[in-house]
């Protein structure tokens, strides 16, 4: 077949497109399989195998793992598209959706961070849901996820990833109501789940748009057409897209359901919504990026759509006392840092720290879950402080975690997003830097914040709990995760345009026909030194605040207050205002319908049942059961006749 | 003879049984009316029938007696049958099916 070539023709790196069933790729379809099978197999022998589905769900994942590594050994040694054909899905008129498999390098950098940070948290959910009474089930439904997570990446059309994109969905909806005797978690599970029907829609829109214009879902038709695309058509998909990517990656304004998300168990939060569910709209965003680059302008909405979700999620979670809710706005914000990345152009780069942030985000959560261990569940961080004697393995992996968010060398957030800033500033969205600076240096405060709070300073909880030190299939992947948040960054991409930079072009779009100038005279040199001062600052402020003095008070001695900080805490009255402008009216909506309903539909049918008794009520006199009234009629019937025939006569 | 005539005693005859039908009570002097009406309407087949010259009517008349027989056949067994539960022959007594 014909090499792909991407979008603007100039792209020195094309791939070819290879169609095989052979080799690691063409064992590739087992990858989703397999977890699915595990899956079912948990599922039904949920009761009998009781605390041993984990081995199952492990073992499902572990392959799945080992199999996605040797499909990236096989694309690391001869790059290309893959195209791994298999049966059909659906083939109604012009419309012809296959099972098939699309792999490149993009792919597989997907699947070894959805499957490996997968595995892990596979491996330490044994000993977090140790003694869960829906342990197996709980396996069951994360194996449920991984493969939807893989359908999702390996999908070759867009049919495909928008099954395991709403496969995702009800997996995340599964998790997050996991314990759903609470009701909150409930709630939590049903708001998620809505929220990303929203985006879904806006995505559908978008596959009807993209199938009426080029006649295919297949990505392959998809990125070869793309040059040929109008402008508005450009403009209109791209931001259809960003509907149902913002709704999936928590962005402004969908972004609500995430920090709710946070009821589900903290593996969940790990795995969905931080390390790999989250981040499907960023694939799918950089996987069109052809059709992206079509459209500066909806290019640049989305950049500034990152950025103030960026901007706005730091504001919330400086004021978050709930260690899961201050992790869960992070994600939100590094998301916008991932999305500022696709607007700019940054593609790469925005993969690069969909990657990292996979490592520390993922770290952090469990991290988090590891102290809510030992703190019998506790999550308020008032509650806590002291724990970094109690807790020596959890505490310096999650400094390695909390100085790679914070963006300090050589910690791998530190090169990603790094990166992201100053392509965004070298492509000329000068607004987008500053913004984003200012989110990185909130980002160094609140999880300098996070990490003083729990670990450092005395205890401020009561002599009731005695945290300890989580077991070891828990703290493995805690120090798994922590060797590569430290180095991630360093081995894949220690300078902008490294090897996992070079690694990826082929599969992204070319910008260099997008004729981007660079914003002001700063250079590399000088940006680099700006972020590195960016996190200090957030790191020295917030330990002003939070070590420097005497916390013993709890939430009382919080030092940041005043107004604005009154909002931050508030979360801005987001939620309320989408309860007045849509619960409520969507509430008055649906009683305006309701009255309709049973007014004016019902109306009619009752109407007419009633209209028929009155005539019947006074016609049934007629039968007044005398037969010589019969015979009456039938004389009046007769001579009616007759005489309308002697009228006719007469004529 | 004018065929009038023949429809004139035809239209005495009819117009007689339908007033029978129309006063009386008695379900046999009822029936015996209808069957007057029926063959007023006969005989104004037959006459019709020969001022045509055609066979027609008069087979029609056939067809007519034919169905009065049985009708008479199933109307006498209701009246024996209402006289054996009801114990008269007055039509306006059933009154079963009144609204």
């Amino acid at each position: 077949m014909a090499p792909i070539v991407l979008a603007v023709e100039g792209a020195n790196v094309v791939n070819d497109v290879v169609e095989t069933s052979t080799g690691a790729v063409g064992a590739a379809w087992l990858i989703p399989v397999i977890p699915l099978l595990g899956f079912v197999l948990v599922l039904s022998l949920n009761r009998r195998l009781g605390h041993q589905a984990s081995l199952v769900a492990i073992a499902a994942s572990g392959i799945s793992f080992l199999l996605s590594l040797a499909v990236a050994a096989q694309v690391l040694a001869d790059p290309a598209t893959y195209l791994r054909p298999l049966p059909t899905w659906i083939a109604v008129g012009g419309l012809e959706v296959g099972f098939d498999l699309f792999i490149d390098q993009l792919t597989v950098v997907m699947l070894l961070v959805v499957t490996g940070v997968g595995f892990l948290i596979h491996l330490y959910s044994v000993g977090y849901m140790h003694g869960d009474e829906r342990y197996a089930r709980f396996f069951a439904y994360l194996n449920l996820f991984l493969a939807s997570m893989l359908i999702l990446v390996l999908g070759s059309n867009l049919l495909t990833l928008f099954l395991g994109w709403e496969l995702v969905g009800l997996s995340s909806y599964l998790l997050i109501g996991f314990w759903f005797e609470k009701m909150e978690n409930a709630v939590a599970a049903k708001k998620a789940f809505i929220t990303n029907r929203v985006g879904d829609v806006s995505f559908m829109i978008a596959m009807f748009l993209a199938f009426a214009t080029f006649e295919s879902l297949d990505f392959l038709v998809l990125i070869e057409a793309a040059p040929d695309l109008g402008a508005t058509t450009a403009f209109v998909l791209v931001l259809l897209l960003l509907g149902g990517a913002a709704a999936k990656s928590a962005q402004i304004p969908l972004y609500v359901w995430l920090p709710d998300a946070m009821a589900g168990p903290t593996p969940v939060s790990a795995l969905i919504h931080a390390a790999t569910m989250v981040t499907a709209g960023v694939y799918l965003t950089v996987r069109l990026s052809p059709i992206l680059v079509q459209s500066v302008g909806a290019m640049t909405i989305i950049a500034w759509i990152g950025a103030f979700t960026a901007l706005l999620a730091a504001l919330i979670a400086v004021r978050q006392d709930d260690i899961k809710k201050i992790l869960a706005y992070s994600t939100v914000s590094q998301l916008g840092f991932m999305f500022i990345a696709v607007g700019t152009g940054a593609f790469r780069e925005g993969i690069f720290h969909l990657v990292t942030h996979a490592f520390f985000k993922g770290l952090l959560f469990l991290a988090a879950g590891s102290v809510m261990h030992a703190m019998n569940n506790q999550t308020d961080a008032w509650k806590m402080g002291g724990l970094r004697k109690a807790m020596p393995i959890t505490f310096w992996t999650s400094g390695i975690g909390w100085l790679a968010i914070s963006g300090i060398p050589p910690f791998a957030g530190f090169f990603s997003k790094d990166q992201i800033l100053t392509e965004a500033y070298l492509h000329g969205y000068g607004g987008v830097y500053v913004v984003g600076l200012i989110a990185a240096i909130l980002t160094a405060f609140y999880m300098s914040r996070w990490f003083f709070l729990i670990f450092l300073g005395e205890p401020r909880f009561g002599d009731e709990v005695h945290p300890h030190e989580s077991p070891r299939s828990m703290t493995t992947p805690l120090i798994v995760l922590g060797v590569l948040s430290a180095i991630g960054g360093l081995a894949l991409n220690p300078v902008h345009r490294g090897p996992l930079f070079n690694f990826l072009e082929p599969s992204v779009a070319s910008v260099a026909e997008l004729g981007y100038e660079p914003a002001g005279p700063l250079t590399e040199a000088v940006l680099i030194p700006i972020a590195i001062v960016a996190a200090l600052l957030g790191i020295g402020l917030a330990y002003l605040a939070y070590v420097r003095r005497d916390l013993s008070l709890g939430r009382m001695s919080e030092p940041i207050k005043g107004p604005v900080a009154e909002l931050a805490e508030r979360k801005f009255f987001v939620d309320e205002l989408y309860e007045a402008i849509f619960v409520r009216a969507g509430g008055g909506l649906a009683t305006a319908v309701t009255w309709f309903d049973s007014r004016v539909i019902d109306g009619v049918v009752n109407g007419s049942g009633a209209g028929s008794m009155a005539t019947a009520r006074v016609a049934r006199r007629l039968q007044n059961g005398l037969v010589r009234g019969y015979v009456a009629w039938l004389l009046v019937g007769a001579l009616a006749i007759v005489g309308v025939l002697l009228v006719q006569v007469v004529r | 003879m004018a065929i009038g005539y023949y429809f004139a005693v035809s239209a005495l005859l009819f117009s007689i049984g339908l007033v029978g039908v129309m006063v009386r009570r008695n379900a046999i002097v009822l029936f015996m009316c209808i069957e007057l009406m029926l063959n007023a309407v006969n005989l104004t087949l037959a006459a019709a029938a020969r001022m045509w010259g055609g066979p027609d009517g008069q087979v029609f008349v056939f067809f007519v007696i034919v169905v009065a027989a049985a009708e008479v056949v199933v109307g006498l067994a209701l009246i024996v049958n209402l006289y054996f539960r009801r114990g008269t022959i007055d039509v306006d007594v059933p009154q079963l099916l009144r609204y």
